[in-house]
């Protein structure tokens, strides 16, 4: 068994999804530029000393993954519908290397966001020591695990024409609730204490605590554990059950 | 999983008191099913019969309400991981964005010992296409490919469920060309259809479903016989209908207004007499039965259940014993149960 051809087969067949492809690249991408652009001089955004475009990348940068996981599922709804995963329970694939490939598809994809959206930064102005990018990406990768999850609970919950709203409106909440397009800190109150209790939240100050310098605190991973889990638990149930004509 | 306890322990498939329910519909309703290594067995039966349900449960892709299933000796998805089970769904699509060969290419990849990719396409004539993307084919090439996906498995153990659908004449004729290689090479075939002569033509043995109950179980040739009834019709106002039941060859006799419709077991001296002692018999229409029909007179008598209703829609053309026209009358005959099937009252079983 050959889990490894299974996996790079699911790679090809992203890449060559062009639609698929162009939008969730190319639509953070437009989005950023037209954010950050007007504002490349802007080296104090409301207040915070924080250069605008490196603050607009980074929320970008949590959109964009954050998008790019979930929509994974929306490709798992699509396969669904067709019937393929029925065809893939009677052969030999085990459930945790069909897991395992898609969530390496929708890391392939997080990562060449990523990548798209740091050169166009590094074009506005943004600059920051090697160590930095380094500790920011790794953090960033770690806090989307909770949403790759998502991403294939929700693909075997839903059905295709579901699905769409499903994300867009899921992502939207969770990048404003997750302080993505406005700063929260102390001062925002309510927002504040429901936002640590996201997995939004803490993709975002991934990002911040490179930029502050403030030390990466423990509720952070009990935040992010918590929801691991308990997505993994409904995710892996939704896929037992999920054996049914759809 | 219970082991069986007829004498089937080195079966292929042995299925013991088989339950499943959907809400109210009962699907399947207590199945017995023994099925030998090397076996081509066609699992026959209208829509709506349980045949798919069964083939789920046979592949572990549906728990049993009750009874039990064994395949290859073990459970259903133990044969599944062992890779010992390839399968052709009866519902399914290809995914897209890759090309035939590759498409092949990675389910061979999950088999611990699969068939050359080459030799799949090979058999299911489908090396001229391996270039071209999946999302790109006609129903009958994605029928081909799903063929070539069941078989590249090299597994012990094929089961199709109503594998010819969509398929035009030609391709039917390949993809039993191939089937009869697969059977020389020692495979288990279990294959679901509503077309007798495929059951005929191509089967050890048949296995008759209706109602979710095996209604009969035996050689092809008995099977046919047992349903391999036709009707006459005719236009014959005003005769008796215990004189027409006496006639030869007559063991049905029923009346449609101004019309009679004859069962027979043996149309052509039915005809001979009909005319001989009603020569003002006008209209006449010699027809197969429908397999759905003959269930239903089977499992009436059997079961006490299904008392003959009029579906002539469905009728048309499904299971013909002479082999002919059916090509056509098979398609239409898909067509009307799509329709069904697509309809909001969701069939639990096609």
């Amino acid at each position: 068994m050959n889990a490894v051809a299974y996996t790079r087969f699911e790679l090809l067949r992203t890449v060559r999804n062009r639609r698929f492809f162009v939008l969730s690249l190319g639509f953070p991408l437009v989005l950023y530029l037209l954010i950050a652009g007007p504002q490349r001089h802007n080296h104090d955004l409301a207040g915070t000393g924080v250069f605008a475009p490196l603050y607009y990348m980074i929320g970008m940068v949590s959109f964009g993954t954050m998008s790019g996981m979930m929509s994974s599922g929306a490709r798992i709804a699509a396969e669904r519908a067709v019937g393929w995963n029925r065809q893939l329970r009677i052969s030999p694939l085990s459930t945790r290397a069909y897991l395992r490939a898609k969530v390496l598809t929708a890391y392939m994809m997080a990562l060449l966001t990523i990548a798209v959206l740091y050169i166009c930064g590094a074009a506005l102005g943004v600059s920051l020591p090697a160590g930095e990018w380094l500790h920011m990406t790794v953090l960033i990768l770690i806090c989307l695990i909770p949403f790759a999850v998502l991403g294939i609970a929700i693909g075997h919950m839903l059905t295709p024409d579901s699905i769409g709203p499903a994300i867009g409106g899921g992502v939207a909440l969770l990048a404003f609730l997750g302080g993505t397009w406005f700063p929260i800190s102390h001062s925002s109150g309510f927002l504040y204490t429901v936002a640590q209790i996201l997995p939004s939240y803490w993709l975002v100050q991934a990002s911040h605590v490179v930029l502050s310098g403030h030390a990466w605190p423990a509720r952070a991973w009990v935040v992010l554990t918590a929801w691991t889990v308990i997505l993994a638990l409904l995710a892996r149930r939704a896929y037992r059950r999920d054996t049914g004509r759809v | 999983m219970p082991v069986p306890h007829n004498d089937t322990r080195d079966g292929a498939i042995a299925t013991s008191g088989l339950r499943k329910s959907y809400g109210q519909v009962e699907a399947v309703r207590g199945v017995d099913i023994a099925i030998s290594s090397g076996e081509t067995v066609a699992l026959l039966g209208p829509n709506g019969a349980g045949k798919s349900t069964t083939i789920d449960m046979i592949l572990g892709l549906s728990q049993p309400d009750g009874g039990s299933v064994s395949v290859l000796g073990g459970t259903p998805s133990a044969a599944v991981d062992a890779g010992q089970v390839g399968a052709m769904l009866q519902t399914g699509q290809l995914i897209r964005d890759l090309t035939v060969g590759e498409l092949v290419a990675m389910v061979a990849s999950l088999y611990p010992a699969p068939l050359p990719v080459v030799e799949a396409l090979q058999l299911t004539g489908l090396e001229e296409i391996a270039g071209q993307r999946t999302q790109k084919l006609s129903g009958g090439q994605t029928q081909r490919v799903r063929f070539a996906v069941a078989l590249v498995s090299d597994a012990k153990l094929l089961v199709l469920d109503e594998p010819t659908v969509a398929m035009d004449v030609e391709g039917r004729r390949s993809f039993w060309t191939t089937m009869r290689e697969l059977a020389a090479r020692g495979k288990t075939i279990l294959f679901a259809t509503h077309y007798l002569e495929e059951a005929d033509a191509y089967a050890d043995r048949a296995i008759l479903m209706a109602h979710g109950l095996v209604v009969a179980d035996g050689p092809t040739t008995e099977i046919k016989a047992m349903v391999g009834t036709r009707t006459i019709r005719a236009t014959l106002p005003g005769a008796e209908l215990d004189a027409l039941l006496a006639l030869p060859g007559v063991s049905g006799a029923d009346r449609r207004g101004e019309s009679i419709v004859l069962s027979c077991a043996d149309s052509d001296a039915a005809i001979r007499a009909l005319l001989g002692a009603h020569p003002d018999a006008r209209d006449i229409e010699i027809a197969a039965a429908g397999l759905e029909e003959a269930f239903l007179q089977l499992t009436a008598e059997d079961a006490g259940v299904g008392a003959p209703v009029e579906r002539v829609d469905e009728q048309a053309g499904i299971g013909r014993p002479d082999g002919r026209a059916s090509e056509d009358a098979g398609v239409g005959a898909r067509a009307d149960e799509e329709a069904r099937t697509g309809a909001p009252g969701k069939r639990a079983n096609a």
